[in-house]
């Protein structure tokens, strides 16, 4: 078993999702709440990962932090070391990547809440913000942990834009589907299926969970 | 009811699709080629050639060795394979996936230095270069299963720079991977097959260094008739036409050294 790709896989997950809840309450906010006519635009751009091959984001990302990318000369010249091959650089590209898993629950559960309450909230004077924290965030709380538990479990079964920009560095950015990957080109099928089988269990507690939460609202609600 | 109708039509098109493509291929001989990606560059051409002398359609996939060879063992419907380590092709005619009596050894692999050129690296003093400051990042292919990452990693040993390189190196998956990281500017200098540094792709931008072949053991490379194939005539004479003068030649010019 690759403990050290378990740890860091982790490490990566939990990191990942931490940031993306921070992007994600703001921008569902504004996904669902703005009456602005291109939202949809954002929206699109947003959930463009869903559909766009890992190969295809790999490519570019490879492409935008190397040194013929101005970016990627940029990043050198700041940081002293390229983006490509670093845990910065796999936190960067998976936040991207599963940008739309942390948003989309949000936005939907965001969108359900009764627009009455949010009215009758600013209407008795709470700011925006107060409206927020005290009557959209806990209507919608299992939206954002269903959305939490789905950046985690994106994460860590990350594996294209990895293999891409990755460079296969244990402890850096050899993750748990790169080591599988890597036990089955080394025909060392007995440790791939190891950690395959852990991996199987934990997406599989992960999904029941995630379902789980959504059965609360459906059980309290009236069936007409 | 839209949806049915575009879910139909969808189907339709797929049927209509490989109702047609069987009546090109009953005209032309089909043979199917699993090729490790050191080929890439030299191989196409080939094939261009081999198809007309032949009036066959060849199909080719290019990965790394390690992979085919994994495929091939579970059934994967290749024809010929052509092996960057001639070890599989052992492994796969002991394990009665191959016929012994097809292996040919093609090739052997030579090694090189290659940086691009406007990296403003060095690399004219060969593996050592790799030890100064300025090289940040050297990808190789992964030793654990790729042939010329395990020779990659010899070399370094050989040369007994291995410990100070070691922190530098980042993998490739297989030997044109590696290649790619150093050419979109990631890694600085990678250890690659010269038969990618003379291809097409690469030329132009970079330059190599070759690495001594007495600095790793030999990448024998080989190919052989996977034993499920169907299509053995064909196959047999797909190795035949490998082995004339010319395309040996031609593969000498393709960064292959001859077989010793």
């Amino acid at each position: 078993m690759d403990w050290q790709a378990m740890a860091l896989t982790a490490r990566l997950a939990a990191l990942v999702s931490v940031i993306l809840l921070v992007i994600s309450l703001p921008l569902a906010h504004w996904l669902t709440f703005s009456r602005r006519r291109w939202t949809f635009l954002v929206e699109s751009i947003v959930s463009l990962p869903l559909v766009l091959p890992p190969t295809a984001l790999g490519f570019y990302l490879l492409m935008s932090m190397g040194s013929r990318s101005p970016l990627g000369r940029w990043w050198t010249e700041w940081t002293g070391h390229p983006l490509a091959f670093t845990f910065e650089g796999l936190v960067i590209a998976s936040v991207l990547y599963t940008l739309p898993f942390a948003v989309q629950p949000v936005a939907a559960a965001f969108a359900q809440i009764d627009p009455n309450l949010r009215e009758a909230s600013a209407t008795l004077g709470a700011s925006g913000f107060r409206t927020f924290v005290r009557v959209t965030l806990p209507l919608s709380i299992e939206g954002v942990i269903a959305g939490l538990v789905l950046s985690f479990a994106h994460t860590v079964g990350e594996f294209g834009v990895v293999l891409m920009v990755g460079g296969n560095l244990p402890g850096i950015t050899r993750t748990v589907s790169i080591s599988i990957y890597d036990h089955v080109q080394a025909l060392e099928y007995a440790q791939a299926n190891q950690t395959a089988l852990v991996l199987l269990a934990f997406s599989m507690l992960v999904l029941i969970a995630v379902y789980g939460l959504r059965r609360r609202p459906w059980a309290a609600a009236p069936i007409a | 009811m839209r949806w049915c109708v575009l879910v139909v039509a969808i189907v339709a098109m797929f049927a209509a699709g490989s109702r047609f493509m069987p009546v090109s291929a009953q005209t032309r001989r089909a043979l199917t080629v699993a090729a490790a990606s050191d080929l890439q560059a030299a191989l196409p051409e080939v094939i261009r050639t081999f198809e007309r002398h032949s009036n066959a359609t060849v199909t080719v996939s290019f990965g790394s060795s390690g992979n085919f060879f994994a495929q091939i063992q579970n059934g994967a419907p290749y024809d010929v394979y052509l092996s960057a380590d001639i070890d599989y092709p052992r492994r796969l005619i002991a394990s009665s996936h191959a016929d012994a009596s097809s292996l040919y050894q093609y090739a052997t692999g030579r090694l090189v230095l290659w940086t691009r050129k406007e990296s403003g690296i060095d690399i004219r003093g060969g593996l050592r270069s790799l030890t100064d400051a300025r090289v940040m990042r050297v990808a190789i292919a992964n030793p654990k299963y790729a042939p010329y990452g395990r020779a990659a990693e010899a070399a370094l040993r050989h040369e007994k720079i291995y410990d100070a390189v070691r922190g530098k190196l980042v993998l490739g998956e297989n030997i044109s991977q590696t290649a790619q990281l150093v050419d979109s500017g990631n890694a600085s200098v990678g250890i690659i097959s010269l038969s990618l540094a003379v291809g097409p792709a690469l030329r132009a931008r970079g330059t190599y260094m070759e690495i001594p072949a007495a600095a790793h053991p030999p990448i024998d490379q080989a190919a052989v008739i996977v034993s499920a194939s169907s299509r053995k005539p064909l196959a047999r004479e797909f190795l035949d036409y490998l082995k004339r003068p010319d395309i040996t030649e031609h593969l000498h010019k393709f960064g292959f050294a001859a077989e010793r």
